[in-house]
């Protein structure tokens, strides 16, 4: 009997974490992603595609880095399957994130469907997000709560995305870069805001340095292995000052 | 096999923006979901992958300043990291809040943009 009671309430309380995850979107970090959107806008207008194309481009891939390189591709004539290797590269970041997100968003009960639906509206913003704020959420509220959040800024910056596509071909150039740099800096705060443990500390360290490095020396598969050496290094590295502080 | 070598010009627009942009992104988010489902989020193994992740955020943050793109890449270098400095710095003071970090930089940016560029 407690059973049918507690499963008949919990439609309501799946709706209001969606809603609470969804109030979020009214945030700083949402409010960048989605001044970060209008430069795309403009990119996609002088790639010569249609609005319904560029919208379809930011919520097919939801992932900047990718349509930012389809939209290059188009621009610059790239044949098809060079775009195609060039967007795998890009987002192999992709892996990781969802492997460090899916762990802290799934409960018991969890359905497969649920956590699909939650990876494909993941990216740097939402992940930051989650980092952040799902520990303080109990197991169960985590997903409604992440997709709600997830689900609504993807719907507000595609529709941002599509207005700015119209009305901002032509930014003068301190606005163009004002908004361009915005990602960088909030996704290095935020990063840091959200870092618990050593290794992620060392991990922003060794990342932004071995970034630039491998850039220069192998630009297409570049983020891949400053990953996983910057990621290695600082996971020994916690490894071996913890082990020093046991013994 | 000609389709492979053709552009974006000579496809179905649609089309090519989903296999050449949303598949090639999403298999990454769907192979993630099926390797971690069943895992801890305390294992070791996940430490690692979560170290992984940050570092190459952190490597995509250093490039977009670093090697920019479209307007920001007519702004002086030293103006792009001295930004990115300043809002740090700003952010070790104020943490946890980041707007007045953020605005710190971004003032740096305009102002060298206006007298630099």
């Amino acid at each position: 009997m407690g059973k049918a009671a507690s499963s008949s309430k919990q439609p309501r309380a799946t709706l209001s974490w969606f809603l609470k995850g969804a109030s979020n979107v009214v945030s700083l970090p949402a409010l960048i992603l989605i001044m970060s959107f209008i430069g795309f806008g403009a990119l996609t207008a002088e790639a010569g595609l249609t609005v319904w194309q560029a919208m379809f481009l930011g919520i097919t891939t939801w992932a900047l880095p990718s349509a930012v390189l389809v939209a290059g591709a188009i621009i610059n004539d790239v044949p098809f399957y060079a775009t195609v290797f060039a967007v795998v590269l890009a987002s192999v970041r992709l892996l990781p994130m969802t492997m460090a997100l899916v762990p802290m968003l799934k409960s018991d009960k969890t359905k497969l469907s649920s956590l699909l639906l939650s990876a494909y509206f993941m990216a740097v913003t939402s992940w930051v997000f989650a980092m952040n704020r799902l520990p303080e959420i109990e197991r169960e509220n985590r997903v409604p709560f992440f997709l709600g959040f997830a689900l609504t800024l993807a719907m507000v910056v595609v529709i941002t995305l599509g207005i700015a596509h119209s009305l901002v071909p032509n930014l003068p150039v301190p606005i163009a870069a004002a908004l361009i740099f915005l990602t960088p800096v909030y996704f290095l705060l935020s990063m840091t805001a959200a870092a618990r443990i050593t290794s992620e500390y060392w991990a922003i360290g060794f990342g932004l340095v071995l970034g630039p490095i491998f850039h220069l020396i192998t630009p297409d598969t570049d983020l891949l292995w400053c990953g996983l050496l910057g990621g290695t290094m600082s996971y020994g590295l916690s490894r071996l000052v913890e082990s020093r502080k046991g013994a | 096999m000609n389709w492979l070598n053709l552009p974006f010009s000579e496809w179905s627009p649609y089309l090519f923006i989903l296999l050449a942009g949303g598949i090639p992104t999403q298999i990454w988010r769907t192979l993630g979901v099926f390797l971690s489902r069943s895992m801890d989020e305390n294992s070791e193994v996940l430490k690692w992958v979560k170290a992984v992740a940050t570092a190459l955020v952190a490597g995509l943050i250093a490039n977009l300043v670093i090697f920019p793109s479209g307007g920001l890449a007519v702004v002086p270098l030293w103006a792009r990291v001295g930004a990115l400095m300043i809002s740090y710095v700003v952010f070790l003071k104020t943490r946890p809040r980041l707007l007045l970090a953020i605005l710190a930089g971004e003032a740096l940016l305009i102002g060298a943009t206006l007298l630099y560029s």
